[in-house]
């Protein structure tokens, strides 16, 4: 059969899935008893509307491009990580630890120390998973959504009884010193020229963010490891005929996909809350999976998808604060968006290609 | 701890394992046909709502237990969908079904109800009343026996004989018959059944609609036996812990009743003790809540006794051309 140009693969697939879960979800807004258009005219004015939407949109925005890209390293290794939920709270852990106990002179530094703790905790949370499925087997899907739930507790039983200030009902940690206030995105772009608000929660991980969206796309198509888990996610047999370790590259992509989704603590953690809470991650881990089947698992992919969730993100706040429409709207769009894009994804695929073929035997 | 406490407890822990059981008998129809099912929670989500809102409207539980049960289907058919027509992954399949499940509720529950995604309490017929086992009464005042038959056996709401009686009704259908044959070929090798001219994609549907029967009936009791009415994200993690009962057990019906009313004993201790002191060392609630979870790691790790899934598991089937 005539395959499919590679733009009609990476950009048409997505974008028509993309649209028949709007189409769902305008139809369930509809269902509801609003007006679709009215509500996205809404989101769209809250989100992207000003700046102080915008910061928002980018704040969420950087979460979800730390467990997106979490997710699709791990991808093409041919493993689902379903685990960023518990890797990134870990990481939270990690962050609030080292923000907590050093002395850090400026923020610079401790953005370095939080970086590096915050990437580690992550990583060592799905070395245990990855050890198991590369060793013994153990389904790397199952053990995954296990240590989300014993990173719940675990968080639940520190916060609570360890790490929480005397005096505090709060099960959360002190607020982290003012040395490691991370600079707002407004007070960066306010330097260099640009007016933005700055009163939003987005800061300097965005840049983070960025960073590793390139040095993640540097690692999977530049570097020799990168092609090592490309070919082992397509076929494990062949990789291993070519003299590629299934052990290895196991755990290096899951600790590098842990690493990215403990990460996503300097944003959420250090940059927004500046203490740790119970749920910190709150849901964006879950997210990631969205966002990495939308970006096909490409890191401008992720980036764009991001964005994307970003916006249904901020536009579903707004939405519930001057319409009837509760915030669970976005939970639909992102379950309609996981199920076009990943499980249903032949069902819009082999009518696309049905139709490139017919017009290829056509032009012959 | 006297025997009053322990009764206590046996009996929350067959108040708690029923969801549980239930939930886990309906993957171990959809996993031990090759239907990868993390979408257990999601599916016992909806059920709940479904349940609770027509067992509100309607004011007769059982209308509510078959409206639990069609919103189960539901969420069945498009599980169905995914991965058996379209030969999609079903893990994402599931995840997404988790989140559907956990949207639509509240945003239906907001619409319908007004009361910020909860249904109205569920009074009188609309929630199960228990049962008074025959000869219960009279027996009451009998030592030990009397008791145990009393507190612990009789006096539960109809679905949790439901539930018990699935145990047997599973292993039976199975083991002992041609489907169950049939089924469990599904799972372990689809190309021998296909060659014997049985429907692979047909089996396997069956597998996942009762699944979803199973999990509506698990839902329900969730909402209209366990407690009166449907609150948001009432599942709390259920299913993910119905799935870790599973590999637990084995992929048996039997072990599947003793994985889930381990876990509902686990989960009756941690409600009614906040911290366990065993002579100087302290064990924390968390942990007995995490508990279930590790026991489950352990299992799969395979240092105590190796759990081995249906071998076909998760793939889709593809006939040869």
């Amino acid at each position: 059969m005539q395959k499919m140009p590679p733009w009609a693969d990476a950009l048409l697939v997505p974008l028509l899935s993309l649209l028949i879960a709007f189409a769902i979800s305008s139809v369930v807004i509809f269902a509801i008893g609003e007006n679709p258009v009215e509500a996205m005219k809404l989101m769209v004015t809250g989100a992207l509307g000003s700046s102080y939407g915008w910061g928002y949109t980018l704040y969420y925005a950087t979460n979800f491009m730390f467990t997106g890209l979490a997710v699709a390293v791990a991808f093409h290794a041919g493993l689902f990580n379903i685990g960023g939920e518990g890797q990134a709270s870990l990481g939270g852990l990690g962050v609030a630890l080292v923000c907590l106990m050093v002395p850090w002179p400026h923020w610079s530094l401790a953005l370095i120390g939080a970086v590096v703790c915050g990437a580690l905790f992550g990583a060592l949370w799905a070395a245990l998973p990855a050890w198991l499925q590369a060793k013994r087997g153990s389904h790397i899907v199952i053990t995954t959504i296990m240590f989300n739930f014993i990173a719940a507790s675990l968080l639940n039983y520190l916060l609570v009884n360890m790490l929480r200030p005397v005096g505090s009902m709060d099960p959360a940690t002190a607020r982290f010193p003012a040395e490691t206030n991370l600079p707002g995105l407004g007070e960066i772009l306010g330097a260099v020229g640009i007016p933005f608000s700055t009163s939003t929660p987005a800061n300097v991980s965005l840049f983070l963010a960025l960073a590793c969206c390139v040095l993640v796309w540097v690692l999977i198509w530049r570097t020799r490891l990168g092609y090592q888990i490309r070919a082992f996610g397509k076929s494990e047999k062949a990789a291993v005929y070519a003299g590629i370790r299934p052990v290895r590259i196991t755990m290096y992509a899951m600790l590098i996909s842990g690493g990215l989704a403990g990460m996503m603590a300097v944003n959420n953690v250090m940059g927004e809350a500046n203490r740790l809470v119970l749920n910190s991650v709150e849901g964006a881990g879950f997210i990631g999976i969205a966002v990495a089947l939308m970006g096909r698992s490409h890191p401008f992919g992720v980036f764009l998808a991001a964005i994307l969730f970003g916006f249904l993100y901020q536009g579903g706040a707004e939405l519930a604060l001057w319409t009837k429409i509760p915030r669970e709207l976005i939970t639909v769009i992102q379950a309609l968006v996981i199920l076009f894009t990943g499980a249903l994804d032949n069902m819009v695929r082999q009518p696309v290609e049905w139709l490139f073929a017919r017009a290829g035997r056509g032009a012959k | 701890m006297d025997l009053t406490t322990v009764l206590q407890i046996l009996d929350s822990t067959i108040r708690l394992g029923t969801p549980l059981l239930l939930a886990c008998l309906a993957g171990l129809f959809s996993e031990r046909a090759g239907i990868f099912d993390i979408g257990l929670e999601g599916k016992m989500l909806a059920a709940a709502f479904l349940s609770a809102a027509a067992a509100f409207v309607t004011g007769d539980v059982w209308l509510g237990v078959a409206a639990g049960i069609f919103a189960a289907l539901l969420m069945s058919a498009i599980h169905g969908l995914a991965s058996i027509t379209f030969r999609g992954n079903q893990l994402i399949s599931g995840v997404a079904i988790n989140f559907l499940a956990s949207g639509l509720t509240v945003l239906l529950g907001q619409y319908w109800f007004a009361l910020g995604g909860r249904t109205p309490s569920l009074t009188g017929d609309a929630r199960f009343a228990p049962i008074t086992l025959w000869g219960a009464e009279a027996l009451r005042e009998v030592p030990v026996i009397g008791p145990i038959y009393y507190e612990l056996i009789s006096g539960h709401t109809a679905l949790v004989y439901v539930a018990v009686a699935m145990v047997p009704l599973s292993a039976w259908l199975l083991y002992r018959t041609r489907f169950g044959l049939r089924l469990r070929a599904v799972g372990e090798n689809p190309a021998a059944v296909d060659t014997a001219g049985v429907s692979v994609v047909g089996i396997r549907f069956a597998a996942v609609a009762i699944c979803g029967v199973l999990t509506g009936l698990a839902g329900a009791y969730l909402a209209t036996g366990l407690s009166a009415g449907f609150v948001k994200e009432m599942t709390a993690g259920r299913g993910y812990i119905a799935l870790a009962a599973l590999i637990f057990a084995k992929w048996r019906p039997w072990y599947a009743l003793g994985a889930t009313m381990l876990f509902g004993f686990l989960e009756a201790i941690s409600n009614r003790y906040q911290n366990i002191d065993l002579g100087g060392i302290v064990i924390p609630v968390q942990f007995m809540q995490a508990l279930p979870y590790i026991l489950t790691v352990v299992i799969l790790a395979g240092f105590v006794g190796k759990a081995t899934p249906p071998r076909a598991g998760g793939e889709p089937y593809v006939k040869e051309r």
